[in-house]
This record gives C-alpha cells, sequence and structure tokens, in this order.
C-alpha cells in the first residue's frame, strides 16, 4: 500500500526520480495551462459566446467576489495567486474519478510547498499594501507582548495548512483502498463521491484561509477607540 | 516479549487509542458548533452567507486536529520509525 504518490516511480535514471507526484503535478498544470489559453484564445464581448467562456467567467468572478467577501477591497490584485491556489487543490481533488490517478495534494511535499507560497505571499502582500514599517507593525498588535506569539501562529498555521491538506487528501485514498480490500463493489464508489466533496471544501478552505491570512496582513490598523455603534435601526416588531 | 513485539503492540494500540480519542473530541467541538451556526442561521436568515463561510472555516480547523491524530496513527502503523530502526538492527 503506498501511503503517498511519492513511492510511485515511474522512470528513475541514476540520482533522478521521476515519481507520482511530479508527473501528476506537471500533467494537472498542462491541463490547466493549455486549457485555458484555448479558452481564453478567442474570447467573444456578444451575447453569443462558446459555453467554456461561460464556465471560465464564472469560476473567475466567482472567487473574485469570495475574496472580496473576506474582506480584500480590490480582488483582482490577488485572484492571480489565491485563484491558482484554487483551482490547482480543486483540479487535483476533481481528477481522482480518473482511475490510475493520485492526487499530488497527497504527498506532503506538495502540500508544503503550496503552504510556504502563502507563507511567502502573506508579507510581499502585507509590505506591498502598507509599508514595510506599517507591516511590521502589524505583528504588534495588540500589545508588544504579543510578539512571540505573533511569530509563533505565523509558522504554526503554515505548518497546519499543509497537514490539513495532505491529511485530507491521504486519507481519502487510503480509505478507498482499505475499502477495496473488505467491501469491494459498492462502498468504495460512495466514498469516492464523499472525496469529491471533501476535495472540493478542502480546496475552499486552503484559498478561503489563505485570503484570510493575505487580509490580515493587508489591513490598515484601525483607529483608536471609537464610540459604540449606535444600534441599527432594525425591525421593531422582532426586538 | 522481545522488542519487536513490544514495540509492534504498542504502535498498534496507540494507534488505535490516538485515533479514537482523536476521532471523539473534534467531533463533540464540530457537533456544538454546527449546532451553534444553525441557531444563528434560524434567528438571522439574512447572514446566511457569513455564518456558512465562517462555519465552514471554523469547522476545517477543528477537524484539522483529527487529520492530526489520523496522521500520526498512520505514521504508527504504515512507516513507524522506531519498528524500520530495529529491523535495520536485526538484518545487521
Amino acid at each position: 500500500m503506498r501511503l503517498s504518490p511519492d513511492e510511485l516511480i515511474f522512470w528513475h535514471h541514476g540520482l533522478i526520480k521521476l515519481n507520482g507526484t511530479i508527473v501528476f503535478t506537471w500533467a494537472l498544470m498542462a491541463v490547466l495551462a493549455v486549457g485555458s489559453k484555448l479558452i481564453t484564445r478567442n474570447l467573444a464581448m456578444d451575447l453569443k459566446r462558446s459555453p467554456w467562456q461561460n464556465l471560465l467567467e464564472m469560476v473567475v468572478t466567482g472567487i473574485e467576489k469570495q475574496i472580496e467577501d473576506v474582506g480584500l477591497p480590490h480582488p483582482e490584485k490577488y485572484l492571480g495567486f489565491l485563484g491558482t491556489l484554487f483551482l490547482f487543490v480543486a483540479m487535483a481533488a476533481l481528477c481522482t474519478v480518473i482511475p490510475g490517478y493520485d492526487p499530488p495534494t497527497a504527498s506532503l511535499s506538495t502540500t508544503a510547498a503550496l503552504a510556504l507560497c502563502v507563507f511567502a505571499a502573506v508579507p510581499i502582500f502585507g509590505i506591498k499594501e502598507q509599508g514595510l514599517g506599517g507591516y511590521l507593525k502589524s505583528y504588534l498588535q495588540p500589545t508588544v507582548i504579543m510578539l512571540p506569539f505573533n511569530i509563533i501562529s505565523e509558522l504554526s498555521r503554515t505548518l497546519a495548512l499543509a497537514v490539513r491538506l495532505f491529511g485530507n487528501m491521504m486519507s481519502g485514498a487510503m480509505i478507498i483502498a482499505i475499502l477495496l480490500t473488505i467491501t469491494p463493489f459498492l462502498f468504495p464508489i460512495i466514498m469516492t463521491a464523499l472525496g469529491l466533496l471533501t476535495g472540493m471544501v478542502q480546496a475552499y478552505i486552503f484559498s478561503i484561509l489563505a485570503a484570510v491570512y493575505i487580509a490580515a496582513a493587508t489591513r490598515k490598523p484601525k483607529p483608536k477607540p471609537q464610540p459604540e455603534p449606535a444600534p441599527t435601526p432594525g425591525n421593531p416588531a422582532t426586538d | 516479549m522481545d522488542n519487536m513485539t513490544l514495540i509492534a503492540m504498542a504502535s498498534i494500540v496507540t494507534a488505535g487509542i490516538t485515533t479514537g480519542i482523536g476521532c471523539m473530541c473534534p467531533a463533540l467541538g464540530e457537533g456544538r458548533s454546527v449546532a451553534t451556526a444553525l441557531t444563528a442561521l434560524a434567528q438571522q436568515p439574512d447572514a446566511s452567507a457569513t455564518i456558512t463561510r465562517t462555519l465552514f472555516v471554523g469547522l476545517a480547523m477543528i477537524e484539522s486536529t483529527a487529520i492530526y491524530c489520523f496522521v500520526v496513527s498512520m505514521i504508527l502503523i504504515f512507516a513507524n520509525p522506531f519498528w524500520n530502526q530495529v529491523i535495520k538492527a536485526a538484518g545487521k
């Protein structure tokens, strides 16, 4: 039984090994890149447009809206990074319906790389948005005493991002493998469908958490304590 | 009992206990959070988008503790470092 697609070796020559993780990652990247290139080759502005363009527009505007809801006012600045994260993780999970395919996100090296991208992107976006001083000052919020805890949280959430995605994808593949040996016919199909759902939820969570971290780093610190906001005029019948 | 039997026994029993406790406690926590979110949804259906998103993120956070337990028990069963070391020492 394989714990991860790292152990599936397609080709090796001396020190160079071509394992399942690399092959499936590059295959996914090729599918995503070539697919979007083909679709965006001739875009239409009028009402007659191809169904693929509609699909891509739905995906992009959906991601944009989600990013905006998290609290990033200009989603187009972050769309490239967060959208790519989401599409890659979601695609890696969706392709598990193809027989013989192992999701590359079931390998700790892939998820660690994705989490390190988030780890690097948070200060980059933060410094771009509020300057080096402003970003460093966010570590001193709310008081100076919290500095070590803020640094620890920065590291631990990166670890959590990596292990969460890895554990979820790996457990999905492993449970199906174990069930195949016990009840070979019907039950693995149900678990595969459940695995698709978990994969989509994990892709959503991964990108939403990255967006939340970036939003926390780019947010301007609030001005000093303001008076309680006046109670919003609600429906008098309900209160 | 020799060393190998002891290591195998301890690993298997610990893996079972890890998964057991690691499933129970996050399940309790997730149940509480879903129940609270449902109450909030029933009171304020307008805020459903925000509540659902926060609930999902929170659930993923809680569930990751269960996943950590699962990963640890998988390591204990399939990639046990102590077991590998004993096997290597016995092979010499």
